[in-house]
């Protein structure tokens, strides 16, 4: 099969046959960063730039690491450093890294829509690497990349995605991804969490952690971050974490092979306890980080047209 | 000058008129309306008077939009007056009343001074200004109505910067009563519209983008048709756009208090789902809301509770606009695509011909006080003639208007005004 989509934007756009081959050609590049020389000449000549417009350690990390590893030269391009403190615009950015003739240009912004912009101006592949609360779509591909190794399947099983709903772009992409591939998505937080309509996704809702834990498969907690208490959706971080932190105790409602994930950075002790974040037994937090390089590559590679 | 109108089918919904009729404008004004103008007009006056043959068009009273932003003095870059009253009169428009949030702000005698003196060296259609309630519509005191009025304000209004102050609101009726001045209400209580982005519902969950509830409108609503019968005061509720507010409206018509209401056509023809896409030409507040919402707007204008359709003209520049969604200015170029819009709910009898023209002429006349509206003899002649069947496409490289900013760009349409006549000039004539 055929890779045809220019930009990466969001799940939504994508098919099932289409997520899979992402998900194959990833296995295929899982091997690379075990070896001992990382590296190999796939991409050599393409060019990514890095345009991050929001902070990120994790996901610009891993992209340089995926286009690094396929031997493409990476620029990263950080808001603090660029013309935008200067007031570029998004558009003038955009077209003066066009003429530059770079490959794929990754991007993360604040604004929502923001890479969708970007890709109507210029002719250069665009990957949506976190718009605002609206899509994350890498993210979402290593979470079923990593819910795929540890439960060799994603369709039947119950997925708890848990947390700040309303903020979350991980939650948006993993709802699609997840209900694509067959699995029930179920959420949970309080109702100032949940943004109206949700339901209309084909997610089950619930404002109780125990109610959405019940025999589910996979849990999914999400970072709670501590500004929104101005924004009134949560009290304090005590109640929200007697109420809403994954333990010891609430984890027993889960199957026993119950697998937990988070997209990071956690926050311990708020949204989830340290043991269950460092239990090999159940958490699979440092894997999904360790899927996203595979998952960064396969994109860099299908998008420059690797596959034909 | 004589203009003489014949055969055309003129619609007057003050005068209950709906005939095949003749119409002759002299000396700016309404001289003669019938059915035998042209034979006795021809003996007497040939060669004198402009004959203007419009079998298969309909003529109506001038339209008036009573809400749209000229934006000069100081944001001349989107509009200026001049290029304004040409998208008014180019729209089918013959006056129009301008919203003060100008910079600075029309919050005093010599802004609206000014904004007269522009619109009368334009010539081209009627401008009023609408006066701030506060001072630099900041919402904490009160302008000076009485000065303002004199200049020519017919109504004051903090548009875009809803008097948030109950009390600051409750005094500015008062006041406005004993000077017989409308007050225009932007329902939005910003405390809970936030920093909200487009309507709070589905489509901005999936768009991740911050949603503006309905509550934000009709909570407002509800207080100002509150404070209205209070203070005995006319109340004119802004661009409604919600299930919520059309009830609210309805009920207080219902109790006989002195409230009116207006909506604009992209809340009767467009929904939410349209900002798939992120494109910020769709960008406006109130946001585009729900389906639903777009049903209950055309019950409201049906059932009469929506007395006005105003087209909110709010021009931008390009700069304002081909930017993030999150940072686009809200607003639509709307002088030159109002009417064809509304053409459509005749067209899909929503509402009849004289219902439409109505609350597109008579309706904002009698809200503003304004002597105009009709085709009575003796009144302005201040005309529209419309060709209900041209199909047309929108072009926004072609608007008048600096605002290039619609969302109907490429939209084919039928139905568009081919002559503008203001006080007895032709000011406006595609034929």
């Amino acid at each position: 099969m055929k890779f045809e989509k220019k930009d990466i934007l969001g799940i939504k756009d994508l098919t099932v046959d289409e997520i899979n081959l992402i998900l194959e050609t990833a296995e295929s590049f899982l091997e690379i960063s075990t070896r001992k020389i990382k590296k190999v000449p796939t991409l050599r000549g393409k060019t990514v730039i890095n345009l991050f417009y929001e902070a990120s350690t994790r996901t610009r990390t891993s992209f340089e690491i995926a286009a690094k590893r396929l031997s493409a030269d990476t620029i990263n391009i950080s808001s603090s450093t660029s013309s935008v403190v200067k007031g570029e615009t998004l558009i003038d950015t955009a077209r003066n890294l066009e003429a530059m003739n770079p490959d794929i240009i990754v991007i993360r912004h604040s604004a929502a829509g923001a890479p969708h912009l970007l890709a109507s101006i210029v002719k250069q592949s665009i990957i949506n690497a976190g718009d605002g609360a609206h899509e994350h779509p890498t993210q979402a591909l290593l979470d079923m990349m990593t819910i795929k190794e540890h439960k060799g399947k994603i369709a039947g099983l119950k997925v708890a995605i848990i947390g700040d709903i309303e903020h979350s772009r991980v939650a948006r992409s993993n709802i699609y991804g997840l209900s694509k591939m067959g699995a029930r998505v179920v959420l949970a937080g309080p109702a100032t969490m949940l943004p109206r309509n949700i339901e209309e996704m084909g997610v089950d809702v619930y404002t109780n952690l125990k109610d959405a834990l019940i025999d589910t498969d996979v849990v999914m907690m999400l970072r709670i971050q501590l500004e929104r208490q101005k924004q009134s959706i949560f009290p304090s971080l005590r109640e929200y974490s007697q109420r809403y932190c994954l333990n010891r105790s609430n984890i027993k409602l889960a199957k026993k092979d119950v697998i937990v994930m988070h997209p990071g950075p956690i926050n311990r002790g708020v949204e989830i306890s340290p043991d269950i974040a460092d239990d090999p037994s159940c958490s699979v937090i440092l894997d999904q980080v360790n899927k996203g390089v595979a998952i960064r590559m396969a994109l860099l590679y299908l998008l420059t047209g690797g596959g034909e | 000058m004589k203009i003489l109108l014949t055969d055309a089918r003129i619609i007057d919904p003050v005068q209950n008129i709906d005939a095949q009729m003749d119409i002759l404008l002299e000396d700016g004004k309404v001289a003669k309306i019938g059915a035998d103008i042209l034979k006795s007009t021809k003996s007497k006056d040939s060669g004198k008077v402009n004959i203007i043959e419009l079998a298969g068009m309909i003529v109506v009273p001038g339209l008036i939009d009573m809400h749209t932003h000229l934006r000069e003095p100081g944001l001349e870059y989107k509009e200026t007056i001049a290029s304004g009253t040409a998208a008014a009169v180019a729209g089918g428009f013959t006056s129009i009343a301008c919203m003060p949030n100008t910079n600075p702000i029309n919050d005093n005698r010599s802004i609206t001074e000014f904004i007269k003196r522009k619109a009368a060296e334009a010539a081209l259609a009627n401008v009023y200004p609408i006066g701030a309630i506060s001072k630099d519509s900041a919402g904490s005191q009160l302008t000076e109505f009485w000065d303002m009025k004199e200049a020519g304000i017919i109504a004051i209004s903090d548009d875009g910067r809803p008097v948030m102050d109950a009390a600051l609101i409750r005094r500015a009726m008062e006041y406005a009563y004993s000077l017989g001045l409308p007050v225009i209400s932007h329902c939005e209580d910003t405390d809970l519209s936030g920093a909200g982005l487009m309507n709070e519902g589905y489509y901005s969950t999936i768009l991740g983008l911050r949603g503006i509830p309905g509550i934000a409108e009709e909570a407002m609503v509800a207080r100002d048709i509150l404070i209205a019968e209070f203070t005995n005061t006319c109340v004119h509720i802004a661009h409604v756009s919600t299930t919520g507010s059309v009830r609210l409206i309805r009920d207080a018509k219902k109790r006989g208090l002195k409230v009116t209401a207006e909506t604009a056509p992209h809340y009767f023809t467009l929904t939410d789902e349209t900002l798939q896409s992120y494109d910020t030409n769709f960008k406006v507040n109130p946001p585009l809301r729900s389906a639903q919402d777009v049903a209950a707007i055309k019950e409201g204008l049906a059932d009469g509770t929506l007395d006005v359709i105003a087209c909110d003209h709010a021009p931008h520049g390009r700069t304002d606009k081909e930017v993030e969604f999150e940072y686009a200015a809200n607003g639509i170029s709307g002088l030159e695509t109002s009417l064809a819009l509304s053409l459509s709910l005749v067209q899909d009898k929503v509402i009849g011909w004289s219902e439409l023209i109505a609350k597109m002429s008579a309706n904002p006349a009698r809200i503003l006080n304004l002597p105009k509206g009709t085709l009575e003899i003796g009144a302005d002649a201040d005309i529209t003639v419309i060709d209900p069947q041209l199909k047309w496409t929108v072009d926004v490289q072609a608007f008048r208007s600096r605002g290039k900013n619609s969302p109907f760009n490429g939209r084919q349409m039928q139905g568009k005004a081919i002559i503008t006549i203001v006080g007895g000039e032709i000011k406006y004539d595609e034929r």
